[in-house]
């Protein structure tokens, strides 16, 4: 078993543990944590592995989102198909977006990809008849179980955030060291090169693309189910850039920085906001830092002084 | 004579009114190893790129072993059993020496024993765990011919393998490129030692056309060629 493969596992364990451990308050928090973590690692694998910087994930996020809650909520389709649902349609949305945003590169991929995602936005917040737009809607309590477990209680609802993450990180751990994977780091690394080596380099972008796209959709699908609510701010532009920030800050390109990422994240804006009401600036002012200190990343850093193995 | 591996009709390209190559009719028998040498600006980096996809033809046709690849992008190409080396260097940087050499492999098919015995035939075995990035300017051109090595291509071009190579580099490159069988071989070269002791034919391009073709002797003998590198009037 290599190293990688026990770090994920360490991890896992260690989620499973925290749940025993910690108060109610943070035990919460990390299920919230561990959703966004996933939505994380979807996006890591597009920007960090594949070098797609996108600034749209928002859509693929809310098509999952969607795609689980209106089936839920209007077609009374039950939990684990809707699930099911919501990765077709994040897939649909992501192969779509992809095949044309990915005719672009660089800055300009960055726009089309924003575009498409105020496309999406706008999308949900005109059809506000079944999305209820801004407000959103509840999903009713009484739904939200598969096979028997209540997942809008706190056992339920942590464990089944632990174990979609478990299976998301061992996927991406698997993905990562498997030829596809280190493909896409090649693109990453020299678009032309891989191309002068025979890669069909639109092709591999586009499924990176459509995987990242579903992952991505995962977790709008989890967060809609775990939490019960599904809303059109969800679809807005702070959640595509949510992501970005995690992977920034835990380190792109390694498979534990979006967990990571989205810990610190969420606990600097959760600590600051009881020190101060100005808690964006001390956000703001710790980001700026870490991003001149540790420009690449928390697990980056770690992987280039001493830990060259960190997956 | 051995059969046409690569053939080129009208190869033609235009960047915005200027003409970087002029209907270049070229024939390369399989099995040659034939250098590509003219004054700089001549065209020949355009021609090698219009051959193995990078560059877009303005008009022309390029033909791969009998079959029109003329459309094909160049992942494509490559496929077929064509390996291109970059000018200026071009590896992973941030990948290992064996990553890059694995990768070049994967694609065309090779085990990791190919992988070994490439970066033993190039002497870069012993820095197999370094970080690409992180090897000297002639050890990175190295790696850059490993590459190619690596995808077994049955037609290897280079361009300007040798640039920044180190006296005793280039002796190992020639023997490496004079050693390899069952690969055609299209060089771009600068360095006339390389190019007379390696290749068995050449051709000559300037200002986009072909000047001359001949042997190393027929080439160094011919007035014309004279004239483009010298720039003397009289030829």
């Amino acid at each position: 078993m290599g190293r990688g493969l026990v770090l994920h596992l360490c991890t896992i364990a260690l989620l499973a543990a925290a749940f025993f451990v910690l108060p109610a308050y943070h035990s919460g928090n990390l299920a919230r944590i561990m959703v966004l973590a996933i939505y994380a690692m979807g996006y890591n694998l597009a920007f960090g592995y594949t070098g797609l910087l996108s600034l749209g994930h928002a859509l693929f996020f809310a098509a999952g989102m969607y795609g689980l809650s209106l089936a839920m909520t209007h077609l009374a389709i039950p939990a684990l198909p809707a699930l099911g649902l919501a990765l077709v349609a994040a897939g649909v949305v992501a192969g779509i977006t992809g095949a044309l945003a990915l005719r672009t590169r660089g800055v300009a991929f960055m726009i089309v990809t924003l575009m498409f995602a105020q496309a999406g936005y706008l999308t949900a917040l005109y059809f506000s008849e079944w999305t209820r737009g801004e407000e959103g809607f509840v999903i009713p309590q009484a739904m939200r179980n598969i096979a028997g477990i209540d997942l809008s209680g706190e056992t339920g609802r942590y464990f089944a955030a632990l174990f979609l993450f478990a299976v998301v990180l061992l996927l991406i751990g698997a993905l990562v060291r498997a030829p596809f994977g280190r493909t896409l780091i090649a693109i990453r690394e020299n678009e032309a090169r891989a191309t002068m080596l025979g890669y069909d380099v639109q092709r591999l972008k586009w499924i990176a693309l459509v995987v990242s796209g579903m992952i991505s959709g995962l977790a709008g699908a989890a967060y809609a189910l775990l939490f019960g609510y599904a809303g059109a701010s969800f679809a807005a532009v702070p959640y595509s850039i949510f992501p970005l920030l995690y992977v920034l800050l835990g380190g792109a390109g390694t498979t534990l920085g979006p967990l990571i990422g989205a810990v610190f994240m969420f606990y600097l804006i959760d600590l600051s906001s009881g020190l101060t009401d100005a808690y964006m600036l001390v956000a703001g002012v710790v980001l700026v830092a870490l991003t001149l200190f540790l420009p690449q990343g928390i697990l980056g850093t770690l992987r280039k002084r001493g830990l060259p193995w960190l997956p | 004579m051995a059969s046409v591996i690569l053939q080129t009709r009208g190869l033609t390209k235009t960047y915005a009114g200027v003409t970087a190559n002029t209907d270049v009719d070229f024939d390369l028998p399989a099995g040659q190893i034939r250098a590509l040498i003219g004054p700089n600006g001549a065209g020949k980096s355009t021609f090698v790129g219009m051959l193995c996809g990078r560059i877009e033809a303005t008009r022309g046709t390029v033909s791969f072993d009998g079959q029109d690849i003329s459309h094909l992008p160049a992942h494509r190409r490559i496929a077929l059993g064509i390996a291109y080396t970059f000018q200026i260097t071009s590896v992973f940087a941030g990948l290992s020496v064996h990553e890059n050499v694995a990768l070049a492999a994967r694609r065309a098919g090779g085990s990791a024993a190919r992988v070994a015995d490439v970066l033993n035939r190039v002497g870069l075995a012993d820095r197999a765990g370094q970080v690409a990035g992180d090897l000297s300017y002639g050890h990175q051109r190295i790696l850059e011919i490993g590459m190619g090595l690596a995808q077994n291509p049955r037609l290897f071009i280079l361009d300007e393998p040798t640039q920044g190579l180190a006296e005793s580099e280039i002796a190992d490159f020639k023997a490496l490129i004079t050693g390899l069988k069952d690969t055609t071989i299209l060089l771009i070269e600068h360095n006339m030692s390389v190019v007379m002791e390696t290749a068995q034919y050449i051709t000559v391009l300037n200002q986009g056309q072909i000047l001359a073709e001949g042997t190393p002797d027929q080439i160094r003998a011919d007035t014309h060629v004279q004239a483009a590198y010298l720039g003397t009037e009289d030829a």
